[in-house]
């Protein structure tokens, strides 16, 4: 498989836009005949990029945990939840089940996307030969998730249109949603910059 | 998408050849991403920093109603700090609590500040707290005047009386007891709250209580150097020998107790009090409002004589004024007569005698302390007498009233005895007995059997007569009445309209009618024909010979 032949090795190369095929050149600054986009052949700093998206994104991680992202507030009690306090808050309340999806949705998926991009990159910039239909797979895996992500998010936007009852009940978004928002952003873009194609480039290294 | 790839291979040399403009910079511009984004985080973890103000200790006696996380500080209703962590003291006794303050309020990180937990509270006074009944407990917190920074504080278990700053005074009361008072009891002037209790504490020699007070401004000017202050608290009810009392503050005092507090009648000193003054706290109004009294002297008096009735503190009156109180009664043998007298001992006040006393004073002259002595010796010698009086017919109750009775007979007064002993006569009670005496013996000189006697007899006589009257008077009045009864039933058929009378009457009447129409006949056939008188009745005329016509045309005919 790892036998079949690339564009580059057949001499040719695509434009991204109006898809015409050209003739393959290292060039940085070549750009298309026909629509004058930008052509490369592969994803121009795309490992730059991710990386520097998943820094970001791993930077404000931290604020996101940390911050409280809603305020339910009812007549009795008014509490300031962060996300891990909403997930043990739901899970003492007797809704396992909504912790579970929370949990996942908010903390296991993104550090699941850390680890996979990271893995990715790394193994890219190591020219790394092992399973690279694995790791194809999991690529698309992380562009998959990337929308289901912004769960929180939607929860959170959800309860405070809905739960606005004044003096009895009010949610509020709190700042930690907004990181927490800009993290799963991040990571989309991330993974967006990342080009899989890198991943059957092995050969360029040898 | 291989297959066409591989198709094209070939055909490579024919393929566009790709255009190359040269404008761009080749300088990596993503990197900004995670710079800006470090610079958040730091920015937000300065923020932070920055933000956080002082970490205090404040130790409490329980946790109730404390919740890590949640319980916050408040000062003004204003959140100032939230409880980040509870644990117990070492030796298990207290509960330690972890507040971090906000920044801007790191003053009551400082010497003085106190912090007590604000629960719902019932008490006698009412509900307070009642806010903390919904969103749970939270800590107080009122500031301190120092400047000086402490972070381990040691909770109130109550809330203060008095936030700092409160305009008002403090003063100080002294009593023989707490009685019902507490720890943020009323303060009334003229039954208008005006301040509180905020602290009391036994006396160091074990003898009384010392209550603090505070009352609010501005009405703490109205606390004037001869100001006096009695417990509110309760209903006073007093049975006394001046009849039954009752008197209250108010309604809440009933049941939370309370000090009242009022200048004294008369000219006194009105300038406000100076802080902390210190005040007796008098029993009720009555005592706390009297003149000051002075010195009481102890008296003794014997009566022979039971004096059921007489109770301790029953007042003791000199010519009507009351100058003292009994505070013994006991009784004594005398062995000679075989009798009980009965010893009354009373505290007099001199000084009640006002201006009495004075004159005295200035006329007798010479020591001051064997004055009283000398005073009462002279009015003994003038026929000063000590009686029980009933002072309340209703009760019973008992006072001693010491009187002037020039008639009285001499009696030794010793002015140097220790107690004095006031002479006595039988009180007015021994008189109210012979005078009952008197009317029984009266009363019992009444002839009530003859009496008796008469009536009766009297009573046969009537009985006899009403006899008479029932047998012998009221069947012949019955007999009379029927015969009366009789003659109006006659008289009435007689009247009635059927009756045979009233119709021979009708038919008389009809005649006579009859009778007076042929007159009239008579007497007009002679008008017209006067001779018939002579020739008799003539022939009969023919009838008149106008034509019989209809009214109509008789009507017409007329013009
Ligand atoms: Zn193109």
């Amino acid at each position: 498989m790892t036998d079949l032949p690339r564009a580059q090795d057949l001499g040719m190369m695509g434009c991204h836009v109006c898809r015409l095929i050209t003739a393959y050149t290292e060039d940085p600054h070549a750009r298309c005949p026909r629509c004058h986009n930008p052509l490369h052949p592969r994803k121009a700093g795309s490992i730059t990029r991710a990386w520097a998206f998943l820094i970001s994104a791993a930077i404000f991680y931290v604020p996101a945990n940390l911050f409280p992202i809603m305020r339910t507030q009812s007549l009795l009690s008014k509490d300031d939840n962060t996300i891990l306090s909403g997930v043990f808050e739901l899970w003492r309340n007797g809704s396992p089940d909504l912790a579970i999806i929370v949990f996942t949705a908010s903390i296991v998926v993104p550090v699941l996307k850390f680890c996979i991009m990271g893995f990715l990159l790394t193994s890219v910039q190591r020219a790394s030969d092992y399973g690279p239909r694995q790791r194809a797979k999991l690529y698309r895996f992380v562009e998959l998730v990337g929308y289901w992500s912004m769960l929180d998010v939607f929860v959170v936007a959800i309860l405070s249109a809905l739960v606005h009852f004044k003096v009895l009940s009010r949610v509020e978004p709190l700042p930690g949603v907004i990181y927490f928002g800009i993290v799963v952003v991040l990571t989309m873009l991330a993974a967006m910059s990342f080009d899989p194609r890198l991943i059957w480039d092995k050969r360029k290294a040898r | 998408m291989s297959d066409t790839q591989q198709g094209n291979t070939p055909e490579g040399d024919d393929l566009p050849q790709p255009e190359v403009r040269r404008s761009k910079m080749g300088v990596s511009l993503i990197w900004l991403v995670p710079i800006i984004a470090a610079l958040v985080g730091i920015s937000l973890l300065v923020n932070h920093y920055i933000s956080a103000g002082p970490q205090i200790e404040v130790t409490f006696q329980t946790g109730e109603g404390i919740e890590i996380g949640k319980t916050q500080v408040k000062y003004k209703n204003v959140v100032i700090g939230k409880v980040t962590s509870m644990r117990l003291s070492k030796d298990r006794t207290h509960v330690r609590v972890v507040i971090d303050l906000e920044k801007n309020a790191s003053e009551f990180a400082t010497k003085g500040t106190r912090y007590w937990v604000v629960r719902p509270r019932i008490g006698a006074g009412g509900v307070s707290g009642f806010d903390t009944l919904l969103s749970g407990a939270f800590i107080g917190a009122d500031t301190g005047t120092s400047e000086e920074d402490q972070s381990d504080f040691t909770g109130l278990e109550t809330p203060p009386a008095v936030t700092h700053g409160a305009p008002g005074r403090r003063f100080e009361l002294h009593t023989g007891d707490l009685g019902s008072l507490d720890i943020g009891s009323p303060v009334y002037f003229r039954r208008i709250q005006v301040g509180r209790i905020v602290s009391y504490e036994l006396d160091k020699d074990g003898k009384g209580v010392s209550l603090q007070l505070f009352v609010d401004g501005p009405n703490d000017r109205f606390v004037t150097k001869d100001s006096r202050f009695w417990n509110a608290s309760g209903v006073d009810v007093s049975l006394g020998a001046d009849g039954l009392k009752l008197n209250t503050q108010s309604l809440a005092t009933v049941v939370a107790g309370g000090v009242a507090f009022s200048d004294p009648l008369g000219p006194h000193d009105e300038s406000p009090a100076p802080e902390m003054s210190s005040y007796t706290l008098f029993g009720d109004q009555a005592t706390a409002l009297a003149p000051p009294d002075g010195n009481p002297r102890y008296m003794r008096m014997r009566f022979e004589h039971s004096l059921r009735g007489l109770n301790v503190d029953a007042p003791v009156e000199l010519l009507g004024v009351k100058v003292g109180k009994v505070v013994s009664v006991n009784l004594d043998y005398d062995p000679e007569k075989h009798s009980f007298p009965v010893v009354v001992g009373v505290l007099v006040y001199p000084q009640r005698l006002g201006k009495a006393h004075d004159k005295l004073a200035q006329v007798l002259g010479g020591d001051p302390e064997t004055l009283f002595p000398r005073i009462m010796k002279g009015l003994v010698d003038h026929g000063l007498r000590a009686q029980a009086r009933t002072g309340n017919l209703l009760t019973g109750q008992l006072y001693i009233a010491m009187d002037v009775d020039p008639k009285a007979a001499k009696v030794e007064f010793n002015p140097n005895g220790k107690p004095l002993e006031v002479p006595t006569v039988p009180g007015d009670f021994d008189h109210l007995q012979e005078q009952l005496s008197g009317i029984v013996d009266k009363i019992s000189k009444i002839p009530f059997d003859s009496i008796g006697k008469n009536l009766d007899g009297s009573l046969h006589e009537l009985h006899g007569t009403l006899h008479q009257v029932n047998t012998e008077l009221m069947p012949e009045a019955k007999k009379t009445l029927q015969g009366v009864n009789r003659t109006v039933g006659t008289a009435n058929d007689a009247l009635s309209e059927n009756s045979p009378l009233q119709q021979n009457i009708a038919n008389t009447l009809e005649e006579l009618q009859r009778t007076v129409r042929s007159v009239r006949a008579f007497t007009d056939y002679l008008g017209r024909h006067p001779e018939a008188l002579l020739r008799g009745r003539g022939a009969d005329a023919p009838p008149p010979a106008t034509a019989p016509s209809s009214p109509k045309q008789g009507k017409e005919g007329q013009p």
